[in-house]
């Protein structure tokens, strides 16, 4: 009873997940396995010449004939055929893929080692520091993501506010914008927050009494560090990790406007498949799904150092 | 029993928020005792703990370890360990590496290591747990756990805060007793903090009772008992009748309208004193001129014994006794002079006031305070 009228319960967001996430997911998966070919009357593959020459010819006819508009049937068609071609394509943008994972993972980094002290010491404030501190943390979120990432062009400019700052000492300019600095740089400022609040409640949850238990048993502060307080956030850590690498790794807004176009990301190449000139979303599939696989792998690497914990019986 | 000072506390004083916690607290603890720290919530008991585990940094006073200051030594460099009143396992490892952790941070040989965590683990009776996780133990065996960690690291002093606090009463009196056996079978000193006098009664060497920052008594539990020495103390450990009285002269005391003889002596003539007596020290007799006489109200079951409460003109009897008079009878009151202890007054406000006084005087000065004898 109990157990149907659950199921039951389930089902909208089970529907939901079918119609938003598994559908559109299929959906990737068979356009990056298929592509549009041109094909004769009885399905035979034509190459794109061929086609162009048929179409050509029947053209030819109809005017001749003088058949109306609405009689031209032409014997060309288009199918759709299996293909691991867009796969293999992705191939040839490796280098881009390889750079964005390298990117990500340089900024997540960056934002574990800013944002895991910050988040330790907020999590031993007082209550009402605490609350504070994360209103802080979190303030720049409740501004618009463009807007944020606007600022840091007209700071990175060339005649921006740090090089003119910096000019006041004759020092610079520098070259700020458009490099790969400036990207990593967006990344860490856009996700900073993704990565101290998964951190920051795991910490919490932490008991003073249980950092005070292996200072009595004779732990410095950098091994009570180290064998309580890290192996107990392991959780917080993997998740600020996923919350920083999966966006990071998939931006293209960031790198347009802090990267220039010089330094794509396998985003703007997704963005440029689907809505730019390169229009191709077999290709844009295709992609998609080589980079969810490597994300997939990533995770699973981070999943894996969770799983140590668990076999060692830790219930959390 | 060997009387080494192994810890001592002079003149300690701490203060929260502008609250003082501590005031004045002035403590010998021997090496091999087993001190309990007894009082009411907020007495400032744990405090005193937490200075000497170094948790706590006093704001005046020195704490010293066999002579040797160390106000200033961090916890991990201190020769005691302690056993958190929860426990404070580490929820990450499992029994046995719970129980190795000290061992570990000093680096002995994985060899060495075994041997004591299977000792420690013999000695709290939790042989065949190693690789279980602490989170699935109950709150008996988590307790366990805690004592075999903290002694793995063979301290001279173990600190125990409130450890039984969350276990239910028969795991509660194990546990006393099985603590007991550990102290005396480990040869070391246990400071051991609870609100609980009984088990400050049944395990210790040495009661200290404690309330608003001072200490109002040091003694052997049967002192503690049998001669408090304030109403406070009188009231605290265990149930009494406590009436206002005035000694004539010595081993004569006027109280509820009567001469009576009791042993006390040294008191001022006519002084207002607290007259204590104990509810199973009282035996109901007959009425008769030569006891108290009075009038039953109420008698409640309490298991091994009634709670009688007998009106005698204004002053209410509490009085412990397996026979239960009937409710409205006359009953008489009899106790022998032994029975009576004798108190100074503490509580009259007057009193009280002045040695409020006197403590805020000498905290102003930094001199040291003396404890409330």
């Amino acid at each position: 009873m109990n157990n149907l009228r659950s199921r039951l319960a389930a089902t909208p967001y089970l529907a939901w997940m079918i119609i938003f996430m598994v559908v559109p997911l299929a959906l990737i998966v068979v356009f990056a396995f298929t592509t549009t070919v041109p094909c004769d009357a009885e399905g035979n593959i034509l190459t794109d010449e061929e086609a162009y020459l048929i179409q050509e010819e029947e053209t030819l006819i109809w005017e001749e004939q003088g058949t109306p508009e609405e009689e031209r049937v032409s014997a060309v068609s288009e199918k759709t055929i299996f293909t691991v071609q867009n796969i293999l394509e992705v191939n040839k943008y490796m280098p881009t893929m390889l750079s964005s994972i390298w990117m990500a993972l340089v900024a997540t980094v960056i934002c574990l080692l800013i944002g895991y002290p910050l988040a330790y010491m907020i999590s031993r404030m007082h209550f009402v520091s605490q609350k504070m501190m994360l209103m802080l943390v979190m303030l720049p979120m409740w501004m618009n993501f463009l807007l944020r990432t606007y600022a840091w062009m007209t700071l990175l400019e060339r005649n921006g506010l740090i090089n003119r700052f910096l000019g006041l000492f004759g020092v610079g300019p520098f070259n700020m914008i458009n490099t790969q600095g400036a990207v990593i740089l967006g990344m860490i400022y856009n996700y900073l927050p993704f990565m101290i609040l998964p951190l920051y409640s795991v910490m919490t949850k932490i008991e003073n009494t249980t950092i005070e238990a292996a200072q009595d048993l004779g732990a410095n502060r950098l091994t009570v560090m180290w064998r309580v307080v890290v192996p107990l956030s392991v959780p917080g850590i993997n998740s600020g990790i996923t919350a920083v690498f999966i966006p990071s790794v998939s931006t293209f807004i960031i790198s347009r406007m802090l990267g220039g176009g010089t330094n794509m990301l396998i985003g703007d190449l997704i963005d440029l498949q689907f809505l730019g000139n390169a229009y191709n979303p077999n290709l844009g599939s295709a992609i998609s799904l080589v980079l969810m696989v490597f994300i997939l792998l990533c995770m699973s690497i981070t999943n894996a150092f969770d799983m140590e914990d668990k076999e060692g019986g830790m219930l959390l | 029993m060997d009387k080494n000072k192994i810890i001592e506390l002079k003149g300690i004083f701490k203060e929260y928020n502008g609250e003082q916690v501590l005031k004045g607290i002035d403590l010998d603890i021997h090496d091999k005792e087993f001190v309990t720290f007894l009082g009411p919530s907020g007495c400032g008991k744990t405090t005193t703990l937490r200075i000497i585990g170094g948790f706590v940094t006093p704001d005046s006073g020195d704490v010293l370890f066999n002579g040797r200051r160390v106000n200033d030594v961090p916890p991990y460099k201190r020769a005691v360990n302690t056993v958190f009143q929860k426990y404070a396992l580490f929820p990450h490892l499992n029994v046995y590496e719970n129980v190795a952790f000290g061992l570990r941070l000093k680096k002995e040989k994985e060899s060495v290591i075994a041997a004591k965590v299977a000792e420690m683990l013999d000695l709290v009776n939790l042989r065949g747990f190693e690789k279980r996780s602490v989170s699935l133990l109950s709150g008996g065996q988590q307790q366990r756990v805690a004592i075999a960690r903290a002694l793995c690291n063979e301290p001279k002093v173990l600190l125990l805060d409130e450890p039984l606090g969350a276990l239910d009463l028969q795991l509660r009196k194990e546990m006393q007793i099985e603590l007991k056996k550990i102290q005396q079978r480990l040869e070391i000193t246990f400071i051991y903090v609870t609100h609980d006098q009984e088990e400050a009664l049944t395990m210790s060497d040495t009661v200290v009772v404690m309330n608003g920052g001072v200490i109002q008594q040091i003694g052997t539990p049967q002192d503690i008992y049998n001669e408090p020495v304030n109403a406070f103390v009188a009231k605290f450990i265990g149930e009494s009748n406590i009436l206002p009285g005035i000694m004539h002269e010595d081993y004569k005391v006027e109280f509820a309208g009567d001469n009576f003889e009791c042993v006390d002596k040294g008191f001022r003539h006519l002084e207002p004193v607290d007259v204590v007596i104990r509810p199973e020290d009282i035996t109901i007799c007959p009425p008769s001129d030569k006891v108290i006489n009075g009038l039953v109200e109420s008698v409640l079951f309490k298991g091994v014994h009634y709670e009688i409460m007998v009106r005698a003109y204004s002053d209410l009897w509490k009085i412990h006794s397996t026979k239960a008079p009937e409710v409205g009878s006359v009953v008489g009151i009899d106790f022998t002079p032994e029975d009576i202890h004798i108190m100074r007054k503490m509580e009259s406000s007057e009193d009280y006031a002045a040695l409020e006084h006197l403590n805020e005087q000498r905290a102003g000065t930094g001199e040291e305070a003396g404890t409330v004898e």
